[in-house]
């Protein structure tokens, strides 16, 4: 539910299309890590979190490098990490993996994600309107003092914080789901900034609550082997997406 | 005495009188280089306090990039020195956010830090009085109205000198005033210096107080009068060039 919701914020701020395949992709690159954590039995959302910031530093060293664009620098480390990934993620646990398992969360590992959810939705909060600034003009941003560069570097460690933690829930599929949709359906039914940040994080967390009220029912039915939690959070955050559509303005 | 000495006189004679007013900006041999490129190739000019300078030249002849470079968002060599204390604000080329970027007015100008009262002063600076102003979505404004927003957010905070991205004076900001007029206004309400790069001759004779003309090297500064001479025209875009200076 915390993590829902700081992952509805920090997608809020993925409104920039720069970004938003950035974000998407990243959650992928957590693969390896996850793999090597069910290799070596390290807890999977420390060697999510390992394998996502070294991705991000490969991503930013080679874009200050050269001159290619960032999206295409992620793809490359994108495809990367998924082939590396596929290849050292155990068969029978690839699943898990992609699309998560909610019975692998331990209590330690919900208070972890709670904290982290929060001390990310500060962190968010604290560059939110700079970040909003430089979506709308770079120059503006960097003539009033904004380092651009620091903060998205800032903003992509945030992402992965969110990925590292949520991925039990959501797997790597489906993480970057959870970050974008709570995002895209605030964005079809607000006005300003602040109705923005705020439907986001509420979409983020009614979708994980929905999904959790839900979840027990089906797996009763189907049995917890077939059913994931994090499909079903998905679902309901694109319910949610199709009931904002029909509020769009315009 | 021969030409270049009495050019030499000339020369000293301008050097002192700028020496006896203050100068906010003193740009020394500044070279901007993208790669192997030289973008700006050794600048050297110094901005009067209050002073109002165009800036010209044909695209790509590295206005943008001055500007830039003298908002320090660009690496360069040489040297820039603005005066102590001297506040600078920018107001750039046209952005376009998107229709539906969940942003309204008033946010935008949080952005900077000015409170409900400061926007309102500051778009009242440009002829946007309407309260229910502040609540739109910027995406939806129009792109004349979006030019007074900048401009306005340009001027939160009092700024000492305003650079100023090619405002298209042909825009329709609405109603009868164009661009240029708001410049004066602004100008005389504020006491400020205005840098501005613009393609167009009526802003430049109706407005500035000095000229730079700009390919990559400095072609001519001074008076637009004695600036824009037939050669100096000549120099920056090309033969053929003449511009019809309507007298009043």
């Amino acid at each position: 539910m915390f993590i829902g919701g700081a992952a509805g914020y920090v997608g809020s701020l993925m409104a920039t299309k720069k970004m938003s395949l950035v974000g998407d992709v990243l959650s992928h690159i957590a693969l390896p890590g996850i793999g090597l954590g069910l290799l070596y039995g390290i807890n999977i959302s420390l060697g999510a979190l390992a394998s996502l910031i070294l991705g991000i530093m490969l991503i930013w060293i080679l874009s200050l490098k050269t001159e290619l664009s960032m999206e295409s620098l992620v793809g490359v480390v994108f495809v990367l990490s998924l082939a590396v990934g596929f290849l050292i993620t155990p068969q029978e646990e690839l699943l898990d993996a992609l699309f998560g398992n909610i019975s692998a969360v331990a209590m330690s590992d919900a208070v972890v994600a709670v904290f982290i959810s929060i001390v990310v939705f500060i962190a968010a909060r604290m560059i939110y309107s700079k970040m909003m600034l430089a979506y709308v003009s770079e120059d503006l941003a960097l003539a009033s003092g904004v380092k651009i560069n620091k903060y998205n570097l800032i903003y992509l460690f945030l992402i992965a914080a969110v990925v590292a933690f949520g991925i039990k829930v959501g797997g790597t599929l489906l993480t970057s789901a959870m970050i974008i949709v709570p995002a895209a359906v605030a964005r079809n039914a607000s006005r300003n900034m602040r109705q923005y940040s705020w439907l986001s994080v509420i979409v983020g967390i009614a979708s994980a609550i929905a999904g959790f009220a839900v979840f027990p029912f089906l797996a009763e039915r189907f049995g917890l082997s077939v059913v994931a939690i994090g499909p079903i959070i998905i679902l309901a955050s694109i319910v949610f997406f199709a009931v904002s559509l029909l509020f769009k303005k315009r | 005495m021969d030409f270049q000495d009495n050019q030499n006189l000339i020369d000293n004679k301008e050097e002192k009188l700028l020496e006896s007013v203050e100068l906010i900006l003193e740009v020394k041999n500044l070279t901007v280089s993208f790669g192997e490129e030289k973008v700006v190739d050794n600048l050297s000019f110094n901005l009067k306090k209050g002073e109002n300078v165009a800036i010209m030249g044909p695209n790509g002849a590295g206005k943008t990039v001055l500007l830039k470079a003298l908002l320090d968002i660009l690496p360069y060599q040489g040297e820039i020195k603005w005066s102590e204390n001297a506040k600078i604000s920018y107001v750039p080329q046209k952005i376009l956010p998107e229709k539906n970027l969940p942003l309204s007015v008033e946010e935008f100008f949080k952005m900077k830090k000015a409170g409900r009262e400061q926007a309102k002063e500051a778009l009242a600076s440009v002829g946007i009085t309407d309260e229910r102003f502040l609540k739109k979505m910027i995406g939806t404004i129009s792109s004349g109205q979006l030019q007074r927003v900048l401009v306005a957010w340009g001027l939160v905070g009092n700024p000492d000198v305003l650079l100023f991205d090619e405002p298209t004076a042909g825009i329709d900001i609405g109603g009868e005033e164009t661009i240029f007029n708001l410049l004066n206004k602004i100008e005389k309400e504020r006491n400020l210096s205005i840098i501005l790069v613009t393609h167009d001759m009526s802003v430049v004779y109706g407005f500035a107080d000095s000229v730079l003309c700009l390919n990559k090297k400095l072609i001519c500064h001074g008076s637009p009068a004695e600036a824009l001479g037939q050669d100096s025209l000549k120099k920056i875009y090309g033969e053929g060039v003449t511009f019809y200076k309507h007298e009043h």
